[in-house]
């Protein structure tokens, strides 16, 4: 048992990669570090290998090249079911010839603990998900909420450290799913339990994760806490698949204490902070939250560049007004603004400048 | 104190009570789908409903007594077998003119052969005594009691009589109690004597080695089954033409390709003597007995207990296994207890399928059983095609069919039918 010195990581990835077919790599160089008690997120497209990584941690699939330590311990040779990792999939999966009650004696009975204890662990389970009076239907008796609880509270009984869950909220309507968000962080929390969450959908990774991993052609583009990936993101393919975005691009000019003035195709300049761009003449995409465009001349930066705009169109959102506007020969230029009692409607066609604080404005890779 | 008018029968918008114009407009579609099954149902009835009673009715039908000898029947009413005595002169009378009628219409022998089943030697009696009473005549030539018994000694002995009455009734038990080694006899139901009694053994031969022709099945086609289902879809298209090759051969082929393989001048003989695993002189006997049944009707039917058992197999996700691994059962623990039980419908309608045919397969224990690895059903052919006794084939018949119809009912008490999925 060699435990790994470097560092306290629970899982550990470590330059993992996956092929199928032996011609193409479906996870390429993958390195992944997670502390106990962490809730990852794995967020990208469809067919971005997230599921392929989840079934090598479950062991299901195994890895063409590298390693994956669990607490310090190489599992390549382990197998699933040695492995004590729960597993939520997306499908649920509940043995449909079992009972609730007999579906979660199942991981407790291969594990041979004597009944009486069973009997205790399966009906705190199934509280614990609010399911208590169901034990004895069966799965086919119970709706998609239902079912996937009892899913859960399945890959929780027999007491994992480690519960990987591939997108189980996928099949909910949006209210269930957010009823559901809430309870799985709650229980994940609670019981202290380290958590890989696979999803495509954006906002359940921001509101539940301590951590998202975002993923794209086979590779970890970002990961970062919810809140860094928003407003930092590293690169285009983040800023664009995470939230709304406004891009512009350009060259840079020069890069100066931290600032990088970007000419754009049209010829405007405007300061940014530079991220994936090291040297003037360098090609880059910029990117800008709508909710972070200025247009109030007094709340401006003093000395900073601005943009001439036109209103396009003006939609009333309810709780935010989204302003369409044509900026530097871009005609999707959105920006958002809260209602507020000293907020003034933009109308169509009304002429304005706009500007940001550099540190919201992100030179990425072109 | 609520609405009164709404206690009535609902009505539709023109007036009519709901219920009635409800089930016009569903009669317009009964109508329609029966019209529709109209010529396959008349079809099924005509070459399949309607041979299968008739061929039934056969089994208690008892006409040809009292038909030939309608006199007799209602004249020995009169006489009790059981008293020691001959009947007396009207009953030989009634008989003397029946027989000389039977005699003209050639219908003498039918009935000999068909008393015969009951008491051996009555076939010979009615023949040898046909050609001397041709020319009696039965209003003048009387008394007939003496002449009779000077015809043919036979007709002195009240065994002969006795067969006659118990046998003169329209209906009979006669067939079905042959059936089961039983016999009717003036003194009641008996069995059979010793020698005569094959029938029951052979029904449990068929039972006992159908049983064990299922359960090879099941063994074997499981495997495949699993394979077949769990491969990609192009290798499994190919297995899949494999399993269904026999389809396409003969059965007559199969089963005679058998016999080439498995005789003592065979090929699997050949080869066990060429290894020296087996002695030349003491070549192994494994066809014309059970053993050789059991292997050609288990590859025969193997395809009709891979087709369900795959179909099943085919929407048992893999994910369920996957699932049972992930909390900690082993390979072994996953199969037996997550896969198996949901692979059990294709199993049951497997075994049904694959048993019923069993139980009444006929051609290739015909060919590869001998004496002891034959079936009931080779006893129905031979009674029909052989012996004629279409009686006891049919009494055979209806009995097999209850078999499986109380086999079906019980599998459908112990599993459900509903659970149960061809395709
Ligand atoms: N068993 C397999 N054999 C061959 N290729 C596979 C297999 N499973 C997945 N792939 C391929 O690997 C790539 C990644 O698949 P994966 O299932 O990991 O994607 P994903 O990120 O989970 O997508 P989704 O969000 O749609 O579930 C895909 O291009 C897919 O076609
Ligand atoms: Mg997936």
């Amino acid at each position: 048992m060699a435990k790994d010195t470097a560092g306290n990581a629970f899982v550990k990835f470590d330059r993992v990669q996956k092929s199928y077919d032996g011609e193409t790599l479906v996870v390429k160089d993958l390195n992944l570090e997670m502390p106990k008690g962490e809730f990852l997120t794995m967020l990208g497209p469809s067919g971005s290998g997230k599921t392929t990584c989840l079934m090598m941690l479950a062991g299901f699939e195994t890895a063409t090249h590298g390693d994956i330590l669990l607490d310090g311990v190489s599992i390549n040779n382990i197998p699933p079911h040695k492995r004590g990792i729960g597993m939520v999939f997306q499908n649920y999966a509940l043995f449909p010839h079992m009972t609730i009650a007999e579906n979660l004696a199942f991981p407790l009975e291969v594990r041979k603990i004597g009944k009486s204890d069973r009997e205790q662990k399966v009906k705190h389970a199934l509280e614990m998900v609010e399911m208590g009076a169901f034990g004895g239907r069966r799965p086919a008796q119970l709706s998609g909420g239902q079912q996937q609880r009892v899913a859960l509270a399945r890959a929780l009984v027999f007491e994992p450290e480690l519960v990987l869950m591939d997108e189980p909220l996928g099949a909910l309507d949006k209210q269930l799913r957010e009823k559901m968000q809430f309870e799985i962080t709650d229980l994940a929390h609670r019981l202290g339990i380290t958590v890989v969450y696979v999803t495509h959908d954006q906002t359940e990774a921001l509101t539940m994760s301590d951590r998202v991993a975002v993923f794209n052609d086979g590779r970890i583009q970002q990961l970062a806490p919810p809140d860094q990936l928003y407003e930092q993101p590293e690169n285009s393919f983040v800023a664009q698949f995470i939230g709304e975005n406004n891009t512009m691009e350009g060259v840079v000019k020069e890069i100066k204490n931290g600032v990088a003035v970007v000419q754009l195709d049209g010829g405007e300049l405007i300061d940014c902070t530079p991220v994936n761009v090291s040297k003037p003449g360098e090609r880059t995409r910029v990117s800008i939250r709508p909710e972070r465009v200025e247009y109030n001349k007094a709340r401006l930066q003093e000395g900073a560049h601005t943009l001439k705009a036109t209103v396009r169109e003006f939609i009333y959102m309810g709780d935010i007004f989204r302003t369409r506007l044509s900026v530097a020969g871009n005609d999707d230029f959105i920006i958002k603004t809260r209602n507020a009692p000293d907020q003034d409607r933009l109308q169509p066609g009304q002429e304005i400048e706009i500007g940001w604080l550099t540190a919201d404005c992100r030179a990425l890779d072109a | 104190m609520s609405d009164t008018t709404d206690s009535g029968p609902m009505l539709a918008a023109d007036g009519t009570p709901l219920k009635r114009s409800l089930a016009r407009a569903l009669r317009r579609q009964k109508i329609r789908a029966l019209m529709l099954v109209a010529p396959l149902l008349l079809f099924v009835i005509l070459t399949f409903i309607m041979p299968i009673a008739s061929m039934l009715m056969r089994s208690v039908d008892n006409e040809m007594v009292g038909e030939i000898l309608p006199q007799t029947v209602v004249e020995i009413q009169n006489w009790d077998a059981n008293s020691g005595e001959l009947p007396d002169e009207a009953v030989y009378a009634a008989f003397a003119a029946d027989l000389v009628q039977a005699v003209k219409n050639k219908e003498h022998t039918k009935l000999g052969s068909r008393l015969n089943y009951e008491q051996t030697g009555l076939s010979s009696m009615f023949r040898q005594s046909g050609r001397k009473v041709k020319n009696w005549d039965p209003v003048t030539d009387g008394p007939f009691k003496e002449k009779l018994i000077k015809a043919h000694k036979g007709w002195g002995e009240i065994e002969t009589w006795a067969a006659i009455k118990t046998h003169s009734s329209k209906y009979t038990s006669g067939y079905f109690l042959n059936a089961i080694d039983m016999q009717k006899t003036p003194q009641g139901i008996a069995a059979q004597p010793e020698d005569k009694q094959i029938l029951i053994t052979l029904f449990i031969r068929t039972l006992k080695m159908s049983l064990i022709i299922t359960g090879c099945c099941i063994l074997l086609a499981y495997p495949v089954a699993w394979i077949l289902a769990n491969l990609p879809a192009r290798s499994a298209n190919l297995l899949m033409i494999l399993v269904l090759l026999p389809f396409w051969t003969s059965l007559l082929v199969r089963t005679s390709a058998w016999k080439v393989m498995l005789q003592q001048q065979g090929v699997i003989n050949e080869v066990l003597v060429w290894l020296g695993i087996v002695a030349d002189d003491n070549r192994l006997e494994i066809i014309n007995n059970q053993f050789g049944t059991i292997v050609a009707m288990t590859h025969i039917l193997l395809p009709f207990m891979i087709l369900p058992m795959y179909s099943v197999m085919q929407t048992i996700q893999p994910t369920y296994l996957r699932a049972a691994k992930s909390l900690g059962a082993t390979n072994w623990t996953a199969f037996w207890r997550v896969y198996f039980p949901q692979s059990i419908p294709g199993i049951g309608a497997g075994s049904i399928l694959v048993f019923i045919l069993a139980i009444g397969y006929y051609i290739t224990p015909e060919i590869v059983g001998g004496t002891d690895g034959v079936f009931i059903s080779n006893r129905i052919a031979y009674h029909i095609s052989k012996s004629l006794n279409w009686g006891l084939a049919a009494a055979l018949g209806a009995i097999l069919l209850a078999v499986v119809l109380v086999l079906y009912w019980a599998y459908d008490k112990i599993v459900g039918i509903d659970n149960v999925k061809l395709g």
